[in-house]
């Protein structure tokens, strides 16, 4: 066991925890102005090709990141006009979106890359830096500055985003139209101009989260990337109460499970001395995200509103 | 008038979809009048084109039902792809151990254990909504992946034949195999996989209608997918209908194992599966949670499947994932009709419960164990 | 400020809502608006608020057309509006809600310290006391309306509209309500109230404007008018306002309820040991204020409540029925008219046919055939046309969806559907809210008909005049226990509204 519990895990949860970060507190933004956001996997992806592809063309990892907000953030006006404008069906117009992308990186990149999804290497210096590369450090310190500085940019979005939601107007107004858009309306609050503010905005975070994926943890940029983690972060907001700081340690807290089960490979063993089969450890951080959603939801309280579209004559 | 607005939403989503899907053609630098001919027009060919066609219709059904059965329920049910693996390799899993039964015993063993295994994998998810108030659009998701985990690791170390480098198992007895239309139809060869199963597709949706609106037990799944305050009033338990509506969807992807296992393959090989459970939301949304709209969506998007092929060899740009855009933007198109729809959500749409107009009486929303997300 | 409304029209699909209004309100008056459910009143007001947009005719504030779009318009031109359910955001507190939309400090902190100062100036003027930092969610209803005067008064109204300000309160707090609005008008302030209360129209308005449907049809100065004129011209014809009911002739106890106890999700009690009976042949009527116990108590006498909140004993008939699904106790005899029909009562997109077997769905006569699975169509039709028929249920045609009914054939619709089980005990809440008036007396007559029959009947609602003209026996409910028990012939108004909130006769 002691093996297992060392710095590198500590690190290995920062780096695994990072896009759920971005993701899930993206999510908030939507759902506590009361839409649903089930589409943070197909935004996130959406982030993750745009970087991918950005970054190759223009060898900046800066430019990526604001190309993959800008792309998540349109995707993301596209699921809100559909979902306020047009009162879809929130669950059901997010699926769209997931389904949409999972084809649609696959036809960009096979025309641009002729490739069937995936995008071509980036090099090693054109990738989102870790701190060590931006501050000048010992050689000895080294090790414990190699985090990307998207983990860190997560943490201060937390911060910002706890101080944004409850010391501002416009949080105090976000939160009073994710739980009542009747009294909001009634206040002289542009209830759905709020709401379109948040689904944009969990766009933007979720593509960063998603760029983190293709061009801070990796290299480029691979079909389905994201594995569900879009999921997993909306469990972690659930699961966070749809408060910031929760929320962030409710990614920690998968992020944690996640690298536990990556540093079990290959050290625990059957009883027979094998290996434990790779498809056990896959499995891992999906079941842990259904047992806590089964065990916390009950106390969870969600934002009154969630999932109903405001309409003004009904 | 309800019914010619029935045919004319989807017609209308079905056409935007395909001008935006034009657009994006011709955004990646390909033709759209080439691209749409390639993707519509092989279909049709006798005998490949229109049996390749039904043959993958057949899955279609399926998933469509099975995504509308539960939708008619007030449940999203994204988890058909992993019910219908765990249900395939249970399906080949009987045709395998039982390999010396005679026909008339063992298909509807396969059967059963391929329903079977279906609705207990999407059980799981109806207890935990049932239990504890998980929304299943998550829970259903993360199933997917275990399910293709857990079925990718028992073929992979118990069920693969020695020597074998496919991910597949060995072949199921011969009692277990379905015929082939081929056998009943002139013209039509034995070597295109459409079969028997595709007429037990069809019968589905006669079954499926009729359970909805001819029984009792479809009386109550439609009522609590409306609403489940008012069920449980009028002495439903809501628990037992969520795991029971999700057992039956779970049990209807199942029989894409029918198809496949018993009817094409004869044995189960792992990946078979060409997004069929996502796109059974497709086919259930296109055609209106309704079994025989399901049919006629099912065939669209089969129609769609197999032009890909065609448009993956002969463009230059395009590959077959357009379908799956298609897919996607029918979705979204059909779900955004909501707004033309007079009052509250239309039936059989779940995912999230909206506010009754007019009175609002005392009702909050639902908080807890409802299972927001 | 003096408000007018000329030639307002509003049309909601094939629903003409306001169809040419021409109302005056002169400024430092309070004025009533009246009208059955339905009349157009809310509408008409919530037009003059910018939640809605007329159709055509134009609104003029002290003379001056002005083009109120949205509720922003209204407030910047002095008008406030508190709402027939609160407009409140429950887990905010009072500051919070009071601010929403006005918010001081910058667009990047929010003065909440300034906020609090300036409410506790407000609140001392217009002695209207409330903890600026408490959350609303934890406040009772007299509190939560205090917020939402508050709330307009902090954005400077100078025209105040209230509608149905007084159905959650109980006659004492509709005392003090109304000194509150004779404080406003003394201050120069104009009220508008929107009501179906006749009394209290007479009580505390100057003038009073009468619509039907959606249409203006009398302006009187409330000196000058009496109840059943108002009546006459809320509905057309000369209305009965009291049911006539021969006295009971109660028989063999039906429901006996014994310490009856039900949990409350944060560890209180939303009923507290309350025991009663009732009998067959007699109408036991509930009265309070809702959220004391009402809705739980029906519910739990219905089977809809988890069994671990529940405890104390239920027996019907003489047997033990707490252990009985809601099935089975329907089965058994015992028909339930739920408070919130859209909620509760309602498959709305079904049709009528389908929502007369809801509960009885089931089995015969609904289900017929091998295993009594197949549902029996022409058997069911019958059903439906029966209950329609019999109940007035308009229009008389069982294809149509629930929805496309209005309140009150909705609500005859569920009677009708309980009445013919027939029942050995009927639970019936809040039986005429939004019903039009000729509908309520048509409830109230079948009401008493089934006592006649001999059904037991426990009849809870929050209006006083209906809950003391049907019941035999009245219990007044406050927190959750029975505060007493009055014969409601005989006992005032003043008296049950002593009950109701926890003093003692």
């Amino acid at each position: 066991m002691r093996s297992i519990l060392t710095l590198s895990l500590v690190f290995s949860t920062i780096r695994l925890a990072t896009p759920l970060v971005w993701a899930a507190i993206g999510g908030l933004y939507s759902e506590r102005a009361g839409v649903i956001n089930i589409a943070l996997e197909g935004l996130m992806l959406a982030g993750a090709f745009t970087a991918a592809a950005v970054t190759f063309y223009t060898h900046s990892p800066w430019a990526g990141i604001g190309a993959a907000m800008m792309a998540a953030a349109f995707f993301a006006l596209l699921l809100a006009v559909v979902c306020i404008r047009f009162k879809a069906n929130e669950v059901v117009a997010g699926t769209g979106i997931n389904i949409l992308f999972l084809g649609l990186p696959a036809v960009l990149s096979g025309a641009l890359f002729l490739s069937s999804g995936s995008t071509p290497q980036i090099p090693r210096d054109e990738l989102l830096p870790v701190l060590s590369q931006l501050l000048p450090v010992a050689t000895q310190w080294r090790v414990l500055t190699d985090v990307s500085v998207l983990s860190l940019l997560a943490l201060l979005v937390v911060a910002l985003t706890s101080y944004v939601l409850y010391r501002t107007p416009f949080g105090l107004r976000l939160r009073s139209v994710g739980e009542n858009p009747e009294a909001a309306d009634a206040a002289g609050i542009r209830v759905n101009r709020i709401r379109y503010a948040g689904v944009i905005l969990s766009g933007v975070l979720a593509g960063v989260g998603g760029a983190y994926l293709s061009i801070g943890q990796s290299s480029l940029f691979t079909r389905n990337m994201t594995a569900g983690r879009g999921f997993i972060a909306l469990a972690a907001l659930i699961f966070g109460k749809w408060r910031p700081v929760q929320t962030l340690l409710a990614c920690v807290l998968f992020g944690f499970a996640d690298a536990l089960t990556i540093q079990m490979q290959g050290v625990v063993k059957l009883p027979s001395g094998e290996d434990v089969p790779v498809q056990f450890i896959q499995m891992i951080p999906y079941i842990v995200t259904i047992v806590v959603l089964a065990g916390f939801i009950g106390q969870s309280r969600a934002p009154g509103a969630l999932g109903v579209p405001y309409d003004k004559e009904s | 008038m309800k019914v010619l607005r029935d045919l004319f939403f989807p017609l209308i989503a079905v056409a935007c979809a395909f001008l935006v899907g034009a657009l994006i053609v011709l955004l990646v630098g390909d033709s759209p009048v080439e691209t749409y001919r390639l993707l519509l027009g092989s279909a049709f060919s006798w005998p490949d084109g229109i049996g390749y066609t039904l043959f993958f219709a057949t899955p279609l059904i399926f998933t469509g039902l099975a995504v509308a059965v539960a939708l008619r329920g007030g449940l999203l049910n994204i988890g058909a792809e992993g019910q219908l693996y765990v249900a395939a390799f249970a399906t080949a899993w009987t045709g395998i151990t039982f390999a010396n039964l005679p026909a008339v015993l063992l298909v509807p063993l396969c059967c059963i254990a391929g329903l079977g295994g279906g609705a207990m994998w999407a059980a799981i998810p109806g207890i935990l909504k049932a239990r504890f108030g998980s929304h299943e659009v998550i829970n259903t998701i993360m199933l997917n992946f275990v399910a293709v985990a857990l079925v990718g690791y028992l073929t992979q170390y118990h069920y693969r034949m020695p020597g074998d480098p496919i991910m597949e198992t060995g072949l199921i007895g011969a009692g277990a195999h379905i015929p082939r239309l081929g056998a009943f139809i002139p013209g039509l060869p034995a070597r295109i996989p459409l079969n028997a199963a595709f007429l037990l597709a069809l019968l589905s949706c006669w079954l499926v209608y009729v359970l909805l609106w001819k029984t009792k037990w479809g009386y109550e799944i439609r009522a609590t997918g409306q609403n489940p305050a008012a069920a449980e009033y009028g002495g439903v338990s809501i628990r037992k209908e969520v795991v029971l509506t999700m057992a039956i969807s779970g049990a209807l992807a199942g029989m894409v194992g029918i198809n496949e296992v018993l009817g094409y393959r004869y044995r189960y090989y792992d990946g078979f599966s060409d997004n069929y459970g996502f796109t059974g939301i497709a086919v259930a949304l296109l055609g209106r949670n309704h079994p025989f709209g399901v049919i006629v969506a099912a065939l669209l998007f089969a129609v769609l499947q197999r032009g890909g092929v065609p448009v993956d060899a002969f463009t230059q740009l395009v590959s077959k994932d357009i379908v799956l855009i298609l897919q996607a933007l029918v979705i979204l198109f059909v779900a955004a009709e909501a707004a033309f729809r007079k009052g509250g959500r239309g039936k059989g749409e779940g995912g999230s419960r909206g506010k009754g107009e007019g009175e609002r009486g005392k009702g909050e929303g639902e908080r807890g164990k409802s299972g927001k997300i | 400020m003096k408000l007018e409304l000329r030639g307002i029209t509003k049309r909601f699909g094939a629903v003409l809502a306001n169809d040419h209004l021409d109302i005056t309100i002169p400024s430092g008056t309070i004025h009533a608006i009246v009208g059955e459910n339905g009349a157009g009143k809310s509408t008409a007001m919530r037009i003059a608020y910018g939640f809605y947009t007329a159709d055509s005719g134009e609104i003029l504030v002290n003379g001056q057309a002005r083009d109120i779009r949205a509720p922003r318009d209204a407030i910047a031109l002095g008008i406030g509006m508190v709402h027939q359910h609160f407009m409140l955001v429950r887990p905010m507190t009072v500051t919070e809600n009071i601010v929403l939309g006005a918010e001081p400090g910058s667009a990047w902190s929010l003065d909440l310290r300034k906020a609090a100062a300036s409410i506790r100036a407000l609140s001392e003027e217009f002695k209207l006391a409330v903890d600026p930092d408490a959350v609303v969610e934890d406040l009772s209803v007299g509190q939560q309306q205090r917020v939402e005067l508050l709330k307009a008064l902090y954005r400077r109204a100078e025209l105040l509209i209230l509608d149905e300000p007084t159905a959650v309160l109980t006659p004492q707090e509709v005392e003090e309500f109304f000194a509150i609005l004779r404080r406003m008008r003394g201050q120069g302030k104009t009220v508008i109230i929107i009501t179906h209360k006749l009394s209290e129209v007479l009580a505390i308005s100057d003038d009073v404007t009468v619509m039907r449907d959606g249409r203006v049809v009398g302006n009187l100065r409330t000196s000058e008018t009496n109840a059943a004129e108002l009546a006459r011209l809320m509905v057309g014809r000369d209305v009965l306002l009291r049911v006539e009911k021969r006295p009971a002739k109660a028989g063999a106890t039906v429901l006996s309820v014994r310490g009856l106890s039900i949990a409350g999700r944060d560890g209180g009690r939303r009923l507290d040991n309350v025991s009663f009976g009732v009998c067959a042949g007699e109408i036991v009527g509930v009265a309070g204020v809702e959220g004391n116990g009402q809705t739980e108590l029906i519910e739990a006498l219905a089977g809809l409540l988890p069994e671990s909140q529940v405890s104390g004993a239920i027996s019907f008939g003489g047997r033990d029925i707490r252990q009985l699904s809601a099935r089975r106790r329907r089965e058994a005899g015992i028909a339930h008219v739920p408070e919130d029909r859209h909620r509760r009562g309602l498959l709305l997109e079904f049709s009528l046919s389908e929502n007369v077997i809801l509960g009885v769905h089931y089995r015969a006569p609904a289900v017929s055939g091998l295993g009594s699975v197949l549902l029996d169509e022409p058997a069911i039709q019958r059903r439906a046309e029966l209950v329609i028929r019999e109940f007035d249920v308009r229009p008389p045609n069982a294809s149509l969806p629930a929805r496309a009914l209005s309140g009150g054939n909705q609500q005859k619709l569920i009677i009708g559907r309980e009445f013919e089980l027939p029942p050995a005990l009927l639970l019936i809440s809040q039986p005429t809210r939004g019903v039009d008036i000729g509908a309520i007396e048509f409830i109230h007559r079948k009401i008493v008909a089934l006592r006649d029959a001999g059904c037991a009947v426990l009849l809870v609602s929050a209006e006083l005049e209906e809950v003391t003209a049907l019941a035999d026996r009245l219990l007044v409910l406050h927190n959750g226990r029975v505060a007493g028990e009055v014969d409601p012939v005989r006992a005032t108004h003043e008296q049950i509204g002593l009950l109701m909130t926890g003093g003692h006769l």
